[in-house]
């Protein structure tokens, strides 16, 4: 039974779903046994560790945006506990920022 | 590392097919030029053009790049006489280069029928030319590779893009040039991308690529890339765009490319397919294979085309491996796929195997082995007219020493 969690780079702190998780479905993260509390859609992310208000998520290696609540090894991390830190350019533009 | 044997051009560059290519230098003349090739009947023998009656110079440095591709051993430019394309200068260009190249002028040349036959004739020289190119040895940092996704779903970002990135890190750890683009799908992730830039100037310019991408696609209508999109799981407009991304790997970028800029040394380069100015000529890139020939005019000796829903296109000149990121679609599709990397997604394979089985594949085509779509005569070849500005000079590393 392949695990229904993947990690898509050394360094990310999230992993994605690739299956459907269904509360209580227990896995495993780093080795160590982990109960996922909430439904996991595929594609979607989980904590890979304990994660902290103002943590740069890294997915693919990179940041993609910056957790917003405390979430536990195993969390869902989405709208609900996290924000994007983008600004678009057009944004930038208008505030006068760098061009 | 296997060797493998390139074809020695005059020019010093290898390539790893021997084409002749045919030309049309107008829509006109394109009807002619096909017939040409399809009584030939010979798979190393590719139609490629530029439809427009008017001259642009974008098209012209394009077409003078994939007639002196490492990849084409003789050029056939088939002209209808009186549209402005310079036939006179492409000529010299591929001449200088050490190829052969003739020039048929159907209002010269007794109309359609009497160009056919005068092409097929042509034809016969330029292969038998094209014969004698040297093979010698090839090393891996020699190859130029590209990548590009199309028909992209749920399962590009997860599967075949980060995939393609682990098969570029190791070719670019090779010392070969590796190419990514579509600026327009890395909206978010310029400043992590900037981030990898090898200097800081570097990295401005890299931002400044995408915010044009994104101000150039916001007036054709298309500026989707809204924020807060969660659909399959994306949180944030970086994540979103991360997926598309995600085929460029980790390593630094050393370099911005335009089309038909060779990069000057190994490793990452991002191809900037975007317009410079006020949107002129429509969509920067028509379809799929608009792009592929930017990346082949850059030097692409193979592009990696990585899909979800499933793209069947290949492309003349150089051949392109499709990466399949969704097990569904390659179950449908399988006659068209040269990688099944939606085995990730069901856990039958790690990432790390399936970049492996990229790496594999590129290095067999580099050896000859025809990949799926090229094998099936696939010759797709779009140029349509775009307008540039030079390149600023943090733009490219120093040349190869």
């Amino acid at each position: 039974m392949p695990e229904a969690l993947i990690l898509l780079h050394p360094t990310d702190n999230v992993l994605v779903c690739r299956e459907t998780i269904a509360p209580g479905t227990p896995v495993t993260i780093d080795g160590e046994p982990v109960i996922i509390a909430q439904p996991i859609e595929v594609g979607h992310k989980v904590a890979r560790i304990d994660l902290h208000p103002g943590d740069k998520i890294l997915k693919y290696g990179a940041p993609i945006g910056s957790m917003t609540k405390d979430t536990p090894r195993g969390g869902h991390v989405h709208m609900h506990n996290m924000q994007s830190d983008y600004i678009p350019s057009h944004t930038r533009n208008a505030s006068g920022g760098a061009t | 590392m296997t060797p493998f044997k390139g074809y020695l051009r005059a020019d010093g560059r290898k390539g790893i097919r021997n084409v002749v290519a045919v030309a049309y230098l107008v829509e006109c003349a394109h009807h002619v030029a096909r017939q040409i090739v399809q009584k030939s009947d010979d798979m190393d023998v590719h139609l490629i053009g530029f439809p427009g009656c008017y001259p642009n110079d974008y098209a012209f440095k394009v077409m003078s790049a994939v007639t002196t591709h490492p990849n084409v051993g003789g050029v056939l430019l088939i002209s209808l006489g009186c549209e402005s394309f310079n036939r006179e200068r492409l000529k010299s260009a591929i001449e200088a280069s050490g190829r052969p190249c003739e020039v048929l002028v159907i209002q010269n040349s007794g109309g359609t029928l009497s160009t056919i036959q005068k092409g097929r004739e042509a034809v016969d020289r330029l292969k038998a030319i094209a014969a004698t190119t040297p093979l010698v040895d090839m090393d891996v940092s020699e190859l130029v590779i590209g990548t590009i996704c199309g028909g992209s779903d749920g399962t590009s970002g997860i599967t075949a893009n980060p995939a393609v990135g682990r098969a570029f890190d190791w070719f670019g750890a090779q010392g070969a040039a590796c190419v990514f683009e579509e600026t327009g799908e890395l909206v978010g992730c310029e400043t992590i991308m900037a981030s990898r830039a090898i200097t800081p100037e570097l990295g401005a310019a890299l931002e400044a690529c995408v915010q044009k991408a994104e101000a150039y696609y916001t007036v054709m209508g298309y500026g989707s890339f809204a924020p807060g999109n969660a659909e399959g799981g994306l949180t944030t407009q970086e994540e979103k765009s991360m997926g598309a991304y995600s085929k460029s790997g980790a390593a630094p970028i050393c370099g911005i490319l335009q089309p038909g800029d060779v990069p000057p040394t190994g490793g990452l380069y991002l191809l900037d397919v975007v317009p410079d100015g006020e949107p002129r000529f429509g969509f920067p890139n028509i379809s799929d294979n608009a792009e592929i020939v930017e990346l082949i005019a850059c030097g692409a000796h193979v592009t990696l085309f990585t899909t979800g829903r499933g793209s069947v296109v290949g492309s003349a000149i150089s051949p392109v491996i499709k990466v399949c990121a969704n097990p569904d679609t390659y179950r449908k599709l399988s006659e068209d796929m040269d990688i099944d990397a939606g085995r990730i997604m069901e856990g039958r394979a790690t990432l790390d195997a399936v970049g492996q089985e990229i790496i594999d594949s590129v290095l067999a085509a580099a050896a000859g082995q025809r990949t799926k779509s090229e094998a099936m005569g696939h010759q797709e070849f779009i140029l349509t007219y775009k307008a540039f500005d030079p390149l600023g000079p943090a733009c490219l590393p120093l040349k190869r020493a």
